[in-house]
């Protein structure tokens, strides 16, 4: 019986999925369009916003830090920019549901949607910004090298990652609104405890910090990403794994919870 | 393949509503009232067994008063909300017409509002090139097409909504009170077409306060009372009847 439940659930997801396909493709055009209409530099924004903060911030740090990193431009703008996909994808997501209540109300629609054309156009975002970050290596003349081409992969693994907690997250901010003014605060801790703008080395003689860092799954993507895109490196096999773990995790805890919240969001929104 | 020709069939319906006394948004209030054991709901009974079918082609109206299960009928048969108990079926596609317009963003221009709001209803882009240029016909707008539509009236967002909403033909269409916006012109343009597709063979559910428009419109009809069923049959007769109370 409950199998059977299972089963015609499965079902209306999959028809569900395949009929407003393009309604997250349309909500995610009407994000970019929005966002860009009226600035006279218009999409290039998502290229020159990433360049101008990381001279900043390479300028700030290298005075201040006296880090020691090869190319830090580089390494600080790869880890920057995934860090800005994620953070830009759960923070949209946080208020989708709320933000669409006119819409939930009113008709049918799935609601996971909501957060998935989140996460969507914070993707997209993320590919303009991989323009920057190739100006930025090739200005730094970091190697390019076999590797690079596998970039997709840590993007997905994130990705993946950043739908589960989009879920999570969008899930429960309905039922506490709380969540929305604690969540800046967390995402400032959390991005210090990814190593972007500092290097790894700093951290490693603290062991407490050092075993906390590796608790945070953002920490596997940023250095897969790196790994890949500017050490030549080619991620482990146990690498994948962890990366492969946490966000397939995610987005299954972030189903189950979004899938029992869901239903009663009417009542909330 | 169709065993009966219901288009919707509601069985035993109830559908409660938690209202919390106040509305603990706020974890740290939550837990508090919780630790106090505090947190009350106020079980709101919207709908009370509700059992009644609707034929194919029927054209089918629901009566009743301010707050009385009207509205949430409707929601349970569109599928937005999700009966406490008890079963509802549909059979066919379903074209909901709950407030016009409820999928548009307005910063955006009639031309993209349209494509967002079918692909809401669930249409894919090239069904909806097909239908463009009958939708901007329908509704008038060809000189507005790429206006932002917060610099609309209310009446012209309308009648976009009620031309997408109505372009194609829904083998069941949910029609809320929405007869009443619009100019007397648009008016009777809408009645034309709700009433072609009646000729078609489209179900039609109605929930309006003008008695007038349900009993030249309407074939059989409900009317709710404090979320029960207080007479079912005939549009004439249970509107004489509601009239008379």
């Amino acid at each position: 019986m409950s199998n059977c439940k299972a089963m015609n659930d499965m079902k209306l997801f999959y028809s569900d999925l395949k009929k407003f396909f393009p309604l997250l493709l349309n909500l995610s055009a009407k994000d970019i369009k929005i966002k860009y209409r009226r600035s006279v530099l218009g999409i290039l924004w998502s290229i020159f916003n990433p360049l101008l903060t990381m001279l900043v911030l390479t300028q700030v740090f290298s005075m201040l830090l006296k880090v020691q990193v090869e190319n830090f431009a580089t390494y600080y703008i790869l880890g920057s920019s995934l860090w800005n996909f994620f953070s830009e994808a759960t923070t949209l997501s946080m208020m989708s549901i709320i933000s669409s209540s006119a819409l939930i109300k009113k008709v049918y629609v799935p609601k996971y949607i909501f957060p998935l054309e989140k996460c969507l156009f914070a993707l997209i975002n993320f590919a303009f910004s991989m323009v920057a970050v190739v100006v930025v290596m090739l200005f730094q003349g970091t190697k390019l090298t076999a590797t690079l081409l596998l970039f997709p992969i840590p993007v997905l693994y994130c990705f993946v990652f950043c739908i589960g907690f989009s879920l999570i997250l969008s899930a429960l901010t309905v039922y506490f609104r709380d969540i929305m003014h604690l969540y800046g605060i967390l995402l400032t801790i959390w991005i210090y405890l990814t190593p972007i703008i500092y290097p790894e080395e700093l951290i490693k003689h603290n062991s407490v910090i050092y075993s906390i860092v590796k608790c945070n799954p953002m920490y596997y993507f940023v250095k897969y990403f790196r790994d890949v895109m500017m050490y030549n490196a080619l991620p482990t096999f146990s690498e994948n794994l962890i990366c492969i773990f946490i966000s397939l995790f995610t987005l299954l805890l972030g189903a189950i919870i979004f899938n029992k919240a869901e239903k009663k969001f009417i009542l909330h929104i | 393949m169709d065993k009966n020709n219901n288009a919707v069939e509601l069985r035993n319906v109830e559908m409660h509503f938690n209202m919390n006394k106040e509305k603990l948004y706020s974890l740290k209030e939550y837990f508090i009232k919780f630790m106090k054991r505090e947190l009350r709901f106020e079980r709101f009974i919207a709908l009370q067994d509700i059992s009644f079918d609707i034929k194919k082609g029927d054209v089918f109206g629901i009566l009743g008063l301010n707050g009385s299960g009207k509205s949430t009928t409707l929601k349970l048969i569109s599928g937005i909300l999700s009966p406490t108990k008890g079963q509802i079926k549909t059979y066919g596609t379903i074209a909901p017409l709950i407030e016009l317009g409820a999928g548009f963003d307005m910063d955006l221009t009639a031309r993209e509002n349209i494509y967002l709001n079918g692909s809401v209803l669930g249409y894919s882009k090239r069904y909806m090139d097909e239908r463009f240029d009958d939708i901007v016909e329908f509704s008038e707008m060809q000189d507005f097409l790429d206006t932002p539509m917060k610099n609309y009236s209310s009446g012209m967002v309308a009648r976009v909504g009620f031309a997408i909403a109505t372009m194609t033909t829904p083998d069941i269409l949910i029609v809320d009170e929405i007869l009443s916006v619009g100019d007397f012109h648009f008016q009777q343009k809408c009645e034309e077409r709700i009433n072609k597709m009646i000729d078609g063979g489209t179900t039609v559910i109605i929930v309006s306060h003008s008695i007038d428009q349900i009993e030249r419109l309407c074939k059989n009809c409900v009317w709710l009372e404090n979320g029960k069923i207080k007479m079912i049959g005939d549009a004439k007769e249970v509107c004489d009847a509601y009239k008379k109370s």
